[in-house]
C-alpha cells in the first residue's frame, strides 16, 4: 500500500511549518506519521502537501517550570517513558506511555500527534483532561494557550483551527499527595483500548477534595465522567459510593460496536477500568482503606 | 510524477536513490537497493516484519517515507553479519529453532539486535515486552524468546572475554 501523491516538505522551524500550512490548502503536518500514513494508504486522508516537523529541535524535550511541566509536542512515547523528570513529577504519563502501541511505534509516535489527531482511541486526550493540562498552539497570528478540557469536540475533531499546530503541552506537576490510576483494556499489544480510564485525585483526610475521571474510546472522543466525579467529590469513597460512580461512568459511555465488543460490553468494561483506576488512585493518594 | 534524489547511509555505506515523495522506506530498500531481507507484512505498522534500525532506534520501515531518511543511517538485516560470520542473534535463532516459516524472522532479528543493545541483561518478561512489536503467525514465540535469551548470554560472554 502506497499513499496518494503529495509534495513533501521537511522544515526546521515552527515559522516555516506555519508558512507552508497557510500557503497550501489541504496541507497536513506529519509528526510520527503512525496514524496519518496508514490513513493515507487507505485514502481516508489525501493531503496534497505534507509538512514534516521532525526536524524542529524546539518541539522536543521535557522541562520543569516551577510547578508546571512543559512537554514539547514532538516528544515521543519512549522519551516519555525514559524521562526521569516525569517519573518524579508526573508518573502517570510514564505509565500511560508504556501501554501505548509497541516499542518500534513508541520511537515514532509523539504526544502532540496523539493529541492533535483526534482519534477517540488515542490515550493522551483523556489523560490530558484528567491532568488539567493546557496546549500551547501556534499560528502565524501568534500563540494561544487552551485547556485540554473543552479541546476534544468529536471524532477527528478538535479545537485546533486551520493553520495552527500544537507546539507544547503544559502539565501541572503532581504534589506528594496526588493520587493517580490508569487502566486500559486491550485485546493485545498494539491495539487501541477497548476501554480505558484515567483517575487523578487528592484527598483531604478521608474525603475526596479534587477528582478527575476521564474515559478513552467509549465515546466519539475522550470525555470527563463528570456525574461520577460529582458523586465522589467531597465524600469519603465508600464501596457503595464507588459502585454508584462506576454506574454513572457506565451510563455516560456511548461506545461504537466493533470487533472488540458491543456497546453493553464496552460500557461495562469502561466502568471496570474506572473502578481499578480509582482503586490505584486512592492507594497512591495514601488513603487508608 | 517528479522524483527527488536522496542519499543515506545503509549498513555502513552511502547509498543514493531517486524516490517519489510518497514512496515508503521499505519499498526503496527492497526494490531499488535490492535489500530484500526487509519483508513487507501488514503494511500498517502492526506486524513488525519490516523493522530496521534508523539512527540506532528500531522503526517500522512501512510507515516511514524514504525522503524522511535522507542524510540518516539505516541498518537492515543484511548489515547484521560481519567478516567473522553471523551475528550472535542470527546464530541464536538457528540454535534455538527460533523460526518456523521464517517470514517474520528478519524483523525479529533486527528488533532483537536493537533490544539487546537497549537492555543487555533482560528478564524473560522484559524480552516479551521488548519484542512485543513483532508478530509471528506460526506462533513460535517460545523459541523466539529462548533465542533472544541465548543471544543475550552469548553477547555478554563476548563482552567479558573481550
Amino acid at each position: 500500500m502506497i499513499p496518494g501523491a503529495f509534495e513533501f516538505h521537511a522544515v526546521n522551524t515552527v515559522q516555516e511549518a506555519l508558512k507552508l500550512l497557510n500557503a497550501h490548502e489541504d496541507a497536513k503536518i506529519i509528526a510520527g506519521g503512525h496514524s496519518l500514513l496508514p490513513m493515507m494508504k487507505l485514502r481516508f486522508a489525501e493531503p496534497t502537501h505534507l509538512i514534516d516537523i521532525n526536524g524542529i529541535p524546539s518541539l522536543k524535550g521535557i522541562t520543569e517550570e516551577g510547578d508546571s511541566l512543559h512537554i514539547g509536542a514532538m516528544t515521543n512515547e519512549n522519551e516519555l517513558i525514559r524521562s526521569e523528570l516525569l517519573q518524579r513529577r508526573c508518573p502517570l504519563l510514564v505509565e500511560v506511555a508504556k501501554l501505548i502501541a509497541d516499542p518500534q511505534i513508541r520511537n515514532r509516535g509523539t504526544i502532540g500527534g496523539d493529541i492533535a489527531h483526534g482519534d477517540p482511541g488515542n490515550d493522551h486526550p483523556a489523560v490530558m483532561m484528567a491532568l488539567d493540562a493546557e496546549f500551547v498552539i501556534q499560528s502565524e497570528q501568534g500563540e494561544r494557550v487552551v485547556p485540554a478540557n473543552g479541546f476534544f469536540l468529536g471524532t477527528y475533531w478538535t479545537g485546533l483551527e486551520d493553520g495552527e499546530l500544537i507546539s507544547s503541552i503544559r502539565v501541572p506537576a503532581f504534589s506528594a499527595d496526588t493520587g493517580f490510576g490508569f487502566h486500559k483494556l486491550k485485546r493485545k499489544t498494539g491495539d487501541f483500548a477497548t476501554a480505558a480510564a484515567t483517575v487523578v485525585l487528592r484527598l483531604q483526610g478521608d474525603r475526596v477534595e479534587h477528582i478527575r475521571i476521564a474515559m478513552t474510546n467509549v465515546g466519539p472522543c475522550a470525555f470527563r465522567a463528570e456525574a461520577a466525579e460529582r458523586i465522589l467529590l467531597g465524600n469519603s469513597p465508600s464501596d457503595a459510593l464507588i459502585e454508584e460512580a462506576a454506574l454513572a461512568v457506565q451510563s455516560a459511555c456511548e461506545p461504537v460496536k466493533d470487533l472488540s465488543g458491543d456497546e453493553e460490553y464496552k460500557a461495562a468494561m469502561a466502568a471496570e477500568m474506572m473502578r481499578r483506576a480509582l482503586h490505584d488512585a486512592l492507594q497512591t493518594a495514601g488513603a487508608t482503606a | 510524477m517528479s522524483k527527488r534524489a536522496i542519499s543515506f547511509n545503509l549498513n555502513g555505506e552511502s547509498v543514493d536513490a531517486m524516490v517519489e515523495d510518497r514512496e515508503l522506506l521499505v519499498h526503496v530498500l527492497r526494490e531499488q537497493l535490492n535489500k530484500t531481507g526487509t519483508h513487507i507484512g501488514c503494511e500498517t505498522s502492526h506486524c513488525g516484519v519490516c523493522t530496521v534500525d534508523l539512527d540506532g532506534e528500531s522503526v517500522k520501515s512501512c510507515t516511514i517515507l524514504a525522503v524522511q531518511v535522507a542524510g540518516r543511517s539505516v541498518m537492515s538485516v543484511e548489515g547484521l553479519k560481519d567478516q567473522s560470520g553471523l551475528h550472535a542473534v542470527q546464530q541464536a535463532f538457528i540454535d534455538e529453532h527460533g523460526l518456523q516459516c521464517g517470514f517474520c524472522t528478519t524483523g525479529m532479528l533486527m528488533r532483537a539486535y536493537r533490544f539487546l543493545k537497549e537492555n543487555p541483561d533482560p528478564s524473560e518478561e522484559e524480552i516479551r515486552w521488548g519484542m512485543s512489536g513483532n508478530l509471528c503467525r506460526c506462533t513460535g514465540y517460545q523459541n523466539i524468546i529462548k533465542a533472544v535469551q541465548s543471544a543475550a548470554k552469548k553477547l555478554k560472554n563476548v563482552e567479558q572475554t573481550a
